[in-house]
């Protein structure tokens, strides 16, 4: 058996590439905006807002990103609404990142101790302070081991935006595959490629996590 | 008029009444202890002092000015009441320093220099100048407890709430908390303090408050009710209390 | 929509059904793929010769680094390539299985850890070899402390079974799409049929486990799931 691989590929990879770290970036960034939304309401709104924002998180949680995708492609275009591929791409990886994100977000305030809060008011803190000075400081150091995860997953799942038609890592991988019969190759590198992407953000963000650790605050990683 | 005054003070949780009418008064420079058995509402009525609990109904005034009050603007209240918590509750994520400075420099607005400069001779003055870098987890129950006293007094509050400040204290660490708060009720400071601690209350309380089932049963100076309180309950309960904790400081 | 659509997604939902079916199996396969080879990995990495345990850690890291897709495709077609007569459900299940396994693996590394080598040295000083006490003593606990870890990746890889459309496998989402052919109004509510199949799917996984965790809990022995995906 015979392996080939052309060097002049691995400039088309590389656009490719970038394609899918802007992806990644903008959907993992709209999910933390929503996704701190929805924490909220789940956690101090009542009535409509809180059974909405719980429907959304089962919603997201509980259903395929693949059908999620396709719904927001093909589904809306069906009912006249129509979306680039990275358009309808961003908001589906977004639209189901934050629903995740909501749920880490959730957690690590619930984590904050009930008498941090109390501290803060009996110095005459308002509520908008103590959120702002004690309860997401803390919380945000709380969540950033999840949250790392929560990125990593999000960039391995972007290959799936090939499927409507975008020239991701995993798109042009494929379509050079398939032009030149080369798949183990091809497939095999851009395997390689992620790997590498998920190392520099891994390691980043513990560099992040080490700066920003406080003693006796969140949870030692194994 | 006493600094303060809590009149008539209800509080329930569903079913439960916590606090059925409780009246009193701190005038300035004064330690009242309050003690009673366990879950009496003794926690409830120091919240309700600065409503980080709302009562349902009574009233009270802080240097005649009526807490209770909608038009009162709480935060301003709760900035002149210090209130010191059983597990110390300091801000995880802040140093020592950043602990005490935290409401000067927020809620008091005052300019970063002078609010360090503030943090730290209060610091000094519970013996932890040197500690004040370091994280809550990396100090002591009794060092943690001092901080969060200073952290009280850097406000320069009117009154001091301590909730069994040495309760969740390992018994070799009481004393330096103890002892931190001797220093202040002899500087004349206005404290109200929850305590089993009955050597403290007996050499430091100008009054001692003894409260059951959200109600005050007697209260009155130490020699009176250590020596001849006048509701036989009250005798019994002190026994008890001394038996159990001894009367170590 | 017009009526006619209706009829037809109506017409449909047998065969969607079936497709779910296919999604179930391939489940099935590769959570037990997943689970053997995420064991033995764990095991190794704990307990193996230190050689072993590193290219155990290895393998866990390529796994969890890999986006199934690719490793899918990589699986498939790159075995196509040379001649190795995979089917697409087959490759289906190792990629997504191998996959899992590394994500199982880090649950029970972690319950395995958390058990203790004081377990261990419990159970040797009562003379029981290695082996037998990871048998009897570290695994029944460590099994019992990684349910609700492992509810998570359950329903991770639940959905992700859907991904082997891409490879060719007829399951429920190719299904669809073949239903909604060029009648892109229907692609809306077939969608949403097959995403609350799942939800369906997901609740009746997350039940079954959840009984299964009271069942076997023991007192004084309990570990909450974070709800995080790997
Ligand atoms: N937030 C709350 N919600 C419901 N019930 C409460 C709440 N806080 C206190 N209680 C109840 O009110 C009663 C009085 O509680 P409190 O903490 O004031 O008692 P305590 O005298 O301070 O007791 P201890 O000596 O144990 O600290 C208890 O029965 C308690 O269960
Ligand atoms: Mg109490």
């Amino acid at each position: 058996m015979e392996l080939i691989f052309k060097w002049e590929w691995l400039p088309q990879l590389g656009r490719g590439l970038l394609l899918t770290v802007e992806l990644t970036a903008a959907c993992i960034s709209i999910g933390a905006v929503l996704g701190l939304l929805i924490a909220i309401a789940r956690l101090y709104a009542r009535g409509p807002i809180y059974w909405l924002a719980s429907a959304y998180v089962q919603f997201f949680r509980g259903t395929p990103l693949l059908v999620q995708l396709f719904m927001v492609h093909f589904g809306l275009a069906g009912w006249g609404i129509r979306l680039t591929p990275l358009l309808s791409g961003i908001i589906a990886m977004g639209l189901n990142t934050a629903a995740y994100q909501a749920e880490y977000f959730r957690g690590a305030i619930q984590a904050v101790k009930r008498g941090q809060t109390m501290a803060a008011l009996s110095l005459g803190m308002t509520r908008g302070q103590t959120i702002q000075h004690v309860i997401v400081p803390q919380a945000l150091r709380l969540v950033l081991p999840a949250w790392s995860n929560e990125l990593v997953y999000m960039l391995k799942y972007t290959s799936i935006v090939y499927l409507i038609g975008l020239p991701d890592l995993m798109g042009i991988g494929r379509t050079i595959a398939s032009n030149n019969f080369r798949f183990f190759e091809i497939y095999a590198v851009v395997a390689l490629i992620y790997l590498a992407l998920v190392l520099i953000i891994t390691f980043g963000l513990r560099l992040v996590e080490a700066a920003i650790r406080v003693p006796g605050l969140g949870t030692a990683r194994q | 008029m006493a600094l303060l005054v809590v009149e008539d003070l209800h509080k329930r949780y569903g079913k439960e009444e916590v606090l059925r009418g409780v009246s009193f008064t701190l005038e300035r420079g004064e330690t009242k202890v309050i003690i009673g058995p366990s879950g009496t509402g003794k926690s409830t009525l120091l919240r309700c002092i600065n409503r980080l609990t709302e009562p349902d109904r009574g009233r009270i005034w802080l240097n005649g000015e009526e807490i209770t009050s909608r038009r009162t603007n709480i935060y301003k209240i709760r900035a002149q009441i210090g209130f010191v918590f059983q597990d110390f509750n300091l801000f995880t994520h802040l140093t020592a320093l950043d602990n005490v400075r935290l409401g000067l420099i927020r809620v008091k607005r005052m300019p970063r220099r002078e609010a360090t400069e503030r943090a730290m001779r209060e610091l000094a003055r519970v013996g932890l100048a040197d500690k004040a870098n370091a994280y809550p987890a990396q100090l002591s129950g009794g060092q943690q407890q001092r901080v969060s006293i200073a952290r009280a007094l850097a406000m320069d509050p009117k009154l001091i709430l301590f909730d069994e400040p040495t309760s969740a204290l390992d018994p070799e660490l009481i004393g330096e908390v103890l002892q931190v708060m001797i220093e202040l009720a002899e500087a004349g400071m206005t404290m109200l303090v929850v305590t089993h601690e009955m050597g403290f209350a007996r050499s430091v309380a100008d009054e001692i408050i003894f409260m059951e089932k959200g109600v005050i049963v007697e209260q009155g100076p130490p020699e009176v009710l250590f020596t001849n309180p006048k509701v036989p309950r009250t005798a019994e309960f002190l026994r008890k209390i001394t038996e159990f904790y001894g009367e170590s400081s | 929509m017009t009526a006619s659509d209706w009829q037809g997604l109506l017409k449909g939902v047998p065969s969607l059904l079936g497709g779910l079916g296919i999604n179930l199996q391939i489940l099935l396969g590769l959570v037990t793929l997943g689970f053997l080879v995420g064991i033995v990995i764990a095991l190794i990495q704990v307990y193996g010769p230190r050689p072993l345990a590193t290219l155990a850690v290895g393998y866990e890291w390529f796994f969890r680094g890999v986006p199934e897709m690719v490793l899918l495709l990589l699986i498939y077609y790159g075995l196509r390539q040379f001649h190795v007569p995979i089917t697409p459900f087959i490759a289906a299940v190792v990629a997504l299985g191998l996959r899992s396994s590394a994500y199982q693996s880090q649950i029970f590394r972690g319950a395995i850890q958390a058990v203790g080598s004081r377990q261990m040295m419990a159970a040797l000083s009562v003379g029981m070899t290695r082996l037998q006490a990871i048998r009897h003593v570290i695994l029944p606990q460590a099994l019992r402390l990684s349910i609700p870890p492992w509810s998570n990746e359950f329903s991770s890889v639940l959905k992700d079974t859907t991904l082997a459309s891409a490879i060719g496998v007829i399951e429920v989402f190719k299904r669809a799409r073949f239903i909604i052919g060029r009648q892109y109004g229907l692609a809306l509510p077939a969608f949403m049929l097959v995403a609350l199949f799942f939800l369906v799917l997901t609740y009746m996984g997350n039940w079954i486990l959840g009984a299964l965790e009271r069942r076997y809990r023991i007192p004084g022995f309990e570990a909450k799931g974070t709800g995080e995906r790997f």
